[in-house]
């Protein structure tokens, strides 16, 4: 069998269809996902999530740090149990606070982790206690049409 | 009168169900004498030839459109929001999962299917392959198997190649036209765009397209009456059943693969 100009362009083709593949796995996607091997979990209960999705980022002064990996609810206690999985590069103090933030007015909402001063680290399965629940925009309406009224009553 | 109807109904719902029965042994007789294309993979490459690379120029100049006009509406939509900057995962996201998988197969069975079905309709009607039976040659072996392996194999390389052509035309019109900050153009396409969720998805998709179009065109080409409207109906047939089989299970596959996402 020889090689022909036909066996070329098929060749040209192929390697064009695989970098296609590449960019679109580098280029436009993040290949660093993180994975269960080189993380750890940790658990911290919320009083309200908001809307909080599993994989939302978890972030530390504003850098992506781990994922939210799974949202249950505690009937007992009625509260939100979230897991988050942490990369291994980073460990937090034991009084680390997790707040849920959103980003900017309307964006997604993700959990933001404020490392304290505790010289001891958060182990994997471990519970954040420190929590700071999400901002319910009607809540905080409420509060400000309530301290109207109020201040209105005084005068 | 009514007598007749009936009976036409009747015959050709069995017309149908044989149809069927037919397509289905004609696909396992394929896959069962799918090792000559392997064998012999010259020939399978001869047809990625004609099916991959002479379809790469449709392939490209459609992506770079529809990249454009996406980039454009999308950001006409996006700036009444203030969000111009999500344009990148607008524009990555429509094509990674669906535009790119979908309308690269549309154009393939319009392109590459069509011709299969014409090429293989002829040389029954001109007795090719029967030629090939007299001379103990498997024509499925010989003729099919191989085009349908390089229809398989040529598939999710247009479509990621459609993709990223796409994503360029995004860019170009986002980006270099528009003036949206390419730094947060393509770092939230990255943060947003996952590697499994998204981009091998849409690969699987354009692996069952191309097993979906070159399977019914094969069919067609080898069921198609040997006579020359006979081939140019299996031709009609053939583009119009596999782009609905395109969109159809696109529909499914997505159901699956997308349920209770974010």
């Amino acid at each position: 069998m020889n090689k022909t100009v036909l066996d070329l362009w098929v060749g040209v083709f192929v390697i064009a269809g695989m970098a296609a593949l590449l960019f679109l796995a580098l280029k436009v996607g993040s290949m660093n996902v993180v994975k269960t091997a080189n993380s750890y979990e940790l658990v911290a209960k919320f009083d309200n999530i908001g809307g909080l999705k599993v994989r939302a980022p978890v972030k530390s002064a504003g850098v992506v740090v781990g994922r939210v990996t799974d949202v249950q609810f505690d009937g007992e206690n009625f509260e939100a149990i979230v897991t988050l999985r942490i990369d291994n590069r980073y460990a937090f103090p034991k009084d680390t606070l997790a707040a849920i933030m959103t980003s900017g007015l309307l964006g997604e909402q993700y959990i933001g982790l404020d490392a304290g001063g505790d010289t001891q680290t958060l182990k994997d399965k471990d519970k954040i206690f420190l929590t700071q629940s999400a901002v319910v925009l009607e809540n905080l309406i409420g509060q400000f049409l309530y301290g109207k009224a109020q201040e209105g009553a005084t005068e | 009168m009514l007598k007749a109807a009936i009976a036409g109904v009747g015959r050709r719902t069995i017309h149908g169900i044989w149809r069927i029965g037919f397509a289905t042994r004609f696909f396992l007789l394929v896959l069962l004498y799918s090792g000559t294309a392997f064998r012999r993979i010259g020939l399978t490459i001869r047809e990625i030839y004609f099916t991959g690379v002479l379809s790469l120029i449709i392939i490209l100049v459609s992506g770079l459109f529809v990249g454009m006009v996406l980039g454009l509406q999308g950001y006409e939509t996006l700036q009444t929001y203030g969000s111009e900057e999500a344009l990148g995962v607008l524009v990555a996201l429509s094509l990674v999962r669906e535009l790119g998988p979908v309308v690269a197969a549309l154009l393939f069975a319009s392109r590459a299917g069509s011709a299969i079905t014409a090429e293989i309709g002829l040389m029954k009607a001109t007795e090719q392959l029967s030629a090939m039976e007299m001379m103990a040659v498997n024509p499925i072996a010989r003729v099919v198997a191989p085009r349908f392996w390089a229809g398989v194999i040529s598939m999710p390389l247009l479509a990621a190649l459609f993709s990223a052509m796409g994503i360029l035309g995004g860019y170009l019109v986002g980006v270099v036209l528009i003036g949206v900050d390419e730094g947060s153009f393509w770092s939230q396409m990255q943060s947003a765009v996952e590697f499994e969720q998204d981009i091998l998805n849409g690969v699987i998709k354009s692996v069952v397209f191309g097993i979906a179009i070159t399977a019914i065109a094969l069919f067609e080409g080898y069921d198609a009456p040997p006579t020359a409207e006979g081939v140019s109906g299996a031709t009609t047939r053939t583009v119009v059943t596999s782009s609905l089989a395109v969109l159809a299970l696109d529909f499914v596959l997505t159901a699956f693969m997308f349920r209770g996402i974010s």
